[in-house]
């Protein structure tokens, strides 16, 4: 086998269920229940700071 | 003083080498070159041996306010004009190049023709409008939303100064005809490697002021800026690399070849789109969206996912380029199915961008810069829908080297890109120049319009060209010849020509008027007029309308 059919092989097995794994948890880890608060405080954090300066 | 000298010996190498190159090198072009570098280098030593501050001076023309504030703004504030000035320079020249298709005496042999113009064209307003937007509003964000200042305030200096030497050596470049032929990439190698070193430098002080944030959450809008400094970096390296013909010349030749070649380049030149003019342009839309509406993000999980899905699909979607070429017939499929995902992502983040609003939509009415974001994202809706649609290979059998192309790519640049860069620049400069309100708001007004319109013209006439070029190109007749020629279809298009060229100027023409807003909010005028958005009042009908008590009859 080339390295180049090691490679795509790779790629279309393992490699995909990884990348795949990794996309669906940091698409989803911020749904776990302890992480609503976090949310709230990130999506708000940009008005925490003071207009005048 | 012992680093002003270091400073000053490195700058005097740097000036000498550039005159050793000119006295040797056998390409024009590369000379010229070498006296920009040179002159560069000039300039910085006379500024840094006199004791009187030249910038100091300049920054006193654009007035821009002295002395120490919370946050590093002098870098954003050259940001924002140098944004207006290329901003001018590339329309200026798109339409130019408009008005060379229509007419084709318009071309000047030999700098000016159609050849040389149109990467001048490209490259001013995706990279140097487009480019020194993202560079001063990465600055500004990155400072608002993580509470500290620039990391490395003299290297974001340097990332600013060094990126505008970038856009003059590429600019000069077409010009004098030194390119090595790939679209968006068009500058040779010592350019690139010269943007190499000063987006390294970005990336530097833009991940060290995240790293001393003083607060724990960085913000959504810094992923996006983020995502797209490191992108870029692999993108610009990866497809430039390519070897010179000679240390003393600008010709190189790629490290790839053929098909590999053209694969490269678009993986780079999709992922441009994706990177520079969407995941960029997005961090801009996640921070003074929710700033101009004074309501936050509609849903912060939404702009998670819509950060994870973009980063893990776009990266695929180069190969719908090259369609029906000699790749692989497996590579294009799978561009084009990336191409039809992403459509999805891109939906949730227009939805998510325009939900802001919920709940003061009337804005839209008495805000002409809410009513610049929401057509931005109208339009990063519409075309997101396109780009999948063109992308399926039976569309694309239809489209491909046609005008529609570029009516699509339009409609992101002027609608998506133009919009959303004009709202953060109107919303920045009264903040940056301390001042309490823009010179006038009516302006904007006149600039949304003119730009809409604009942006009707453009798009609808490419469409038209487009499927017009298309159904002739692939018209057979009973005799199984083709019945047009390419000239034919040429001809038919002159008018579509000539109305595009009407957009453009009608988008130009906003753009002036912009220029003038800004130049006289910074100047420290105020335009006396009456308020957006006032409805006529009459108190007198202002009442409701009560049944009247019907007089009872006398028993």
């Amino acid at each position: 086998m080339t390295l180049y059919e090691a490679l795509r092989h790779f790629a279309d097995s393992y490699g995909l269920a990884v990348i795949f794994a990794l996309y669906l948890a940091l698409c989803l880890w911020h749904f776990l229940p302890g992480r609503k608060a976090h949310v709230k405080a990130a999506k708000t954090s940009i008005f925490r700071e003071d207009d005048n300066d | 003083m012992e680093s002003v000298v270091r400073r000053l010996g490195a700058w005097a190498i740097v000036l000498l080498l550039a005159i050793i190159a000119i006295a040797l090198t056998p390409d024009s072009g590369f000379a010229i070159h070498m006296g920009i570098v040179g002159l560069a280098a000039v300039i910085v030593i006379i500024a840094s041996m006199r004791s009187y501050d030249p910038l100091a001076k300049v920054q006193g023309i654009f007035k821009m306010p002295p002395g120490p504030s919370r946050y590093d703004y002098d870098v954003v504030r050259w940001g924002v004009i140098a944004t207006m000035f290329w901003g001018l320079a590339g329309l200026l020249v798109g339409v130019v190049i408009a008005g060379q298709l229509a007419f084709p005496w318009l071309n000047l042999e030999p700098y000016f023709n159609f050849g040389r113009l149109r990467p001048l064209h490209t490259s001013a307003v995706i990279f140097a409008f487009g480019g020194n937007a993202l560079i001063a509003t990465s600055f500004y964000v990155v400072q608002r939303t993580c509470r500290t200042t620039l990391a490395f305030p003299q290297l974001a200096r340097f990332v600013f100064w060094g990126y505008q030497l970038f856009i003059v050596l590429a600019a000069t470049g077409y010009l004098l005809g030194i390119t090595q032929s790939k679209e968006y990439a068009e500058p040779e190698w010592y350019v690139d490697l010269w943007l190499t070193v000063v987006w390294l430098a970005y990336l530097a002080v833009y991940v060290g002021t995240i790293v001393r944030r003083h607060e724990p959450h960085i913000y959504v809008a810094n992923w996006f800026y983020l995502a797209f400094i490191v992108t870029i970096a692999m993108l610009h390296v990866v497809n430039n690399l390519a070897i010179p013909v000679s240390f003393l010349g600008s010709k190189s030749y790629s490290a790839f070849a053929g098909v590999q070649d053209a694969l490269t380049q678009w993986w780079y030149g999709h992922n441009a789109v994706g990177f520079f003019l969407t995941a960029g342009f997005l961090a801009m839309m996640y921070y003074f969206v929710p700033k101009q509406a004074g309501r936050p993000v509609y849903s912060y999980r939404l702009s998670i996912i819509h950060f994870w899905s973009l980063i893990f699909l776009y990266i695929w979607a180069g190969p719908h380029h090259l369609h029906y070429t000699a790749l692989p017939d497996w590579a294009q499929t799978l561009g084009m199915v990336f191409s039809v995902m992403l459509w999805m992502p891109s939906w949730g983040g227009m939805i998510n961008g325009l939900m802001t609003l919920n709940g003061a939509w009337d804005k839209v009415r008495t805000d002409p810069i809410i009513r610049m974001m929401v057509l931005a994202l109208a339009f990063y809706g519409m075309s997101t829908f396109e780009g999948p649609m063109l992308s399926i290979k039976a569309v694309n059998s239809l489209s491909h080297y046609t005008d529609w192309t570029i009516g699509h790519v339009h409609s992101g640049a002027l609608g998506w890109n133009g919009m959303i860069t004009f709202a953060c620049v109107y919303y920045l400069v009264p903040r940056l120049w301390q001042k309490p309100r823009l010179y006038s708001l009516r302006m904007i007004n006149w600039h949304f319009w003119l730009a809409t319109l604009g942006i009707v013209f453009y798009a609808s006439s490419m469409w038209v060209a487009g499927i017009t070029q298309g159904l002739m190109w692939r018209e057979y007749g009973s005799d199984g010849y083709l019945v047009n020629s390419f000239v034919d279809t040429v001809s038919a298009l002159h008018p579509m020509y000539v109305l595009r060229m009407v957009g453009g100027l009608m988008y130009l023409s906003g753009a002036i008027i912009m220029a003038y807003n800004i130049w006289m909010t910074i100047a420290g005028y105020q335009r006396a007029e009456a308020p957006m958005g006032d409805t006529a009042h009459d108190e007198a009908a202002d009442r409701p309308i009560l049944p009247e008590p019907q007089a009872q009859p006398a028993e």
